[in-house]
């Protein structure tokens, strides 16, 4: 099975803290890393890879040049192939515009790496968490989805079983190839690099594909102009700060005290 | 694509038995204004199977209009059936604005819908309001974990979409009825459906976790300790209070409790009446998923833990000997 994981290299929210005198974002010293759910992704490609040797996986990412750092990450882990997708005239695009560029790209990789059967994201990203990007790049390709994959349960040359997160209940899903999956968080963690994998990725050569290599885009459609969307405004939401701590007396008397507040503000 | 109405359309997203899901009712109620101020009318769309009691729902929350699409292929969701009808009923009848509710389905046909019309979607939004420069629909959503809060607009192509959390806007009142019901008869052929439902998995050892549904959350987190304690101290204070247990990402982790309880960046978003945060520092990933909510609760032994800053009321304290008492406390006042 040839498979495409498409990764994009984020922040670490987890480590974003917000300036207490300015309320604003401290983005400076925050690692660069990939992007949490599509680790998921490739941990699901990775799975598969274990089960059938003969599987390629290839994975993909747009962004700035040091991008190939999160790339390099998915070949130490597991990946065959990577390719970076970089180019100014690619700024500024929303999800609409980014998954227009992502649809010429899988075009271009599959002129050397063939045809993919499927195409692995993650549900969103942990940035801007818009969870867009992978239906739209099916729609783009005219592929069959299934969102909110936690793991692949059957695999064969025509079909994938995915078992799927549900609300109230997970769901068992048979969708045909070529698909485009998106995957979230499964019961099990994403495995780790090996040290003979790491020293490969590390002198890996990563090919670039630029805007002059999508020869079939339609330059109106991409970056800041080709965008339907526009951010007005950003800022940093209000927390509420005149919170009462209840305190002074007894740990019997505080939560009495807690239960008559609740009950006058009639929550309970 | 071409806009032929002002109308602005709220998506009624149907049951299995065919019933309204709280969120697009809920979104009726922002809607109403939002329609007015854009000058057009208030349409609900529903699509389902045996659709009755969410036409009706939608018609006594002030929809002008109710569009309905009813067929056995839409009774459990898929993407192209969902898309593909949708598709049709907004190239048909051009409305300005498209509101989805921001459930599982929706942001999964959502991003399909917008791509397909060439235009934007704002995806999981809590603020909605009318730009005044431009009269289009300001669209306001977290990202970065809930670290920042964007304002989005569509200008230039329609319908504007976006997709809108649940529980962030309540139920109007019902009002008597003055919708025009119309019966749109569109079907989507079984060999364009190309998914394949073959098995719904109810895990069995465990009751389904409605935590988004829920109104009242109670959260355990790594000031917990153990799957042992989730029980003998977190579940009782839940089910005195009929609420539903919550968890940090910690807790789910270490194995204490499965993930269907999590709450926050990659479990749950949450934003019932009542939070309360037991052993919850409050990384910025868990406030994303409950800073939402009506009033919070926090108890904690570290009087610095970032919980605080979010709580309406706060404990520091041993959560070990205030929760079992404030179980107490509730029992006694709930009689």
């Amino acid at each position: 099975m040839n498979i495409l994981v498409c990764v994009k290299q984020v922040p670490d929210t987890t480590q974003v803290k917000i300036d207490p005198v300015t309320n604003t974002l401290i983005r400076e010293g925050v690692p660069a890393i990939v992007n949490t759910y599509d680790a998921f992704a490739l941990e699901a490609a990775a799975r598969l890879k274990d089960k059938d040797p003969d599987t390629k996986i290839v994975v993909m990412s747009m962004g700035p040049a040091n991008a190939v750092n999160a790339l390099k990450d998915c070949l130490a882990i597991a990946a065959d192939r990577a390719y970076l997708i970089s180019g100014r005239e690619f700024g500024g695009s929303d999800t609409l515009a980014t998954s227009y560029i992502l649809s010429n790209a899988v075009k271009k990789i599959e002129e050397t790496e063939g045809k993919f059967d499927a195409i692995f994201c993650g549900k969103q990203a942990i940035d801007g968490d818009t969870a867009q990007v992978g239906p739209e790049l099916a729609e783009h390709l005219g592929l069959p989805q299934v969102t909110c994959a936690l793991e692949i349960t059957e695999a064969d040359d025509a079909h994938l079983e995915v078992l799927k997160e549900g609300t109230d209940a997970n769901m068992l899903i048979s969708i045909g190839l070529p698909c485009l999956l998106t995957f979230t968080k499964p019961s099990f963690e994403p495995r780790f690099p090996s040290l003979k994998r790491k020293m490969m990725a590390m002198r890996a050569q990563i090919p670039t594909i630029a805007f002059s290599d999508l020869p079939g885009i339609d330059a109106g459609k991409i970056g800041l102009n080709g965008s339907p969307t526009r951010v007005k405004r950003s800022f940093v939401p209000e927390r509420k700060k005149n919170g009462m701590i209840i305190s002074g007396g007894t740990a019997a008397e505080n939560a009495a005290k807690l239960s008559e507040l609740l009950s006058d503000a009639k929550v309970i | 694509m071409e806009t032929k109405t002002k109308d602005l359309w709220v998506f009624i997203e149907t049951n299995e038995d065919g019933s309204a899901k709280n969120v697009g009712i809920e979104l009726l109620n922002p809607g109403k204004d939002l329609a007015r101020e854009q000058g057009g009318e208030l349409v609900a769309v529903v699509i389902g199977h045996n659709t009755t009691e969410a036409v009706k729902a939608a018609a006594a929350h002030d929809a002008d209009k109710v569009i309905v699409v009813d067929g056995t292929e839409y009774e459990s969701f898929t993407t192209d059936a969902y898309t593909n009808a949708m598709y049709h009923l907004v190239t048909k009848y051009g409305p300005t604005t498209l509101i989805i509710g921001a459930t599982q389905n929706g942001r999964d046909f959502g991003p399909r819908l917008s791509c397909r019309l060439k235009t934007g979607l704002t995806a999981d939004c809590t603020g909605l309001s009318i730009n005044e420069e431009t009269g289009d629909i300001a669209w306001t959503r977290p990202a970065f974990g809930g670290n920042l809060m964007a304002t989005i607009l569509c200008s230039d192509t329609r319908p504007q979409i976006g997709t809108v959390r649940p529980g962030v806007f309540k139920k109007g009142a019902e009002t008597a009825p003055h919708a025009e019901i119309i019966n749109e008869e569109y079907h989507v052929d079984e060999s364009d459906i190309r998914t394949k439902l073959l098995k719904v998995i109810k895990d069995a050892a465990e009751e389904a976790v409605d935590l988004e549904g829920a109104d009242i959350v109670v959260s355990g987190g790594r000031g917990v300790g153990s799957a042992e304690n989730f029980e003998k101290v977190i579940k009782p204070l839940a089910s005195v209070l009929g609420g539903t247990v919550g968890a940090s990402r910690e807790a789910v982790d270490a194995g204490w409790i499965s993930h269907a309880h999590q709450v926050g960046q990659t479990g749950k978003t949450v934003a019932p009446k009542l939070y309360i945060a037991c052993g919850i520092s409050g990384a910025i990933q868990h406030l994303a998923g409950m800073s939402g909510s009506d009033v919070i609760v926090a108890i904690n032994k570290d009087p610095d833990a970032p919980i605080f800053s979010v709580a309406d009321y706060g404990i520091v304290g041993d959560l070990f000997e205030v929760v079992p008492l404030l179980t107490a406390e509730i029992k006694k006042l709930k009689g």
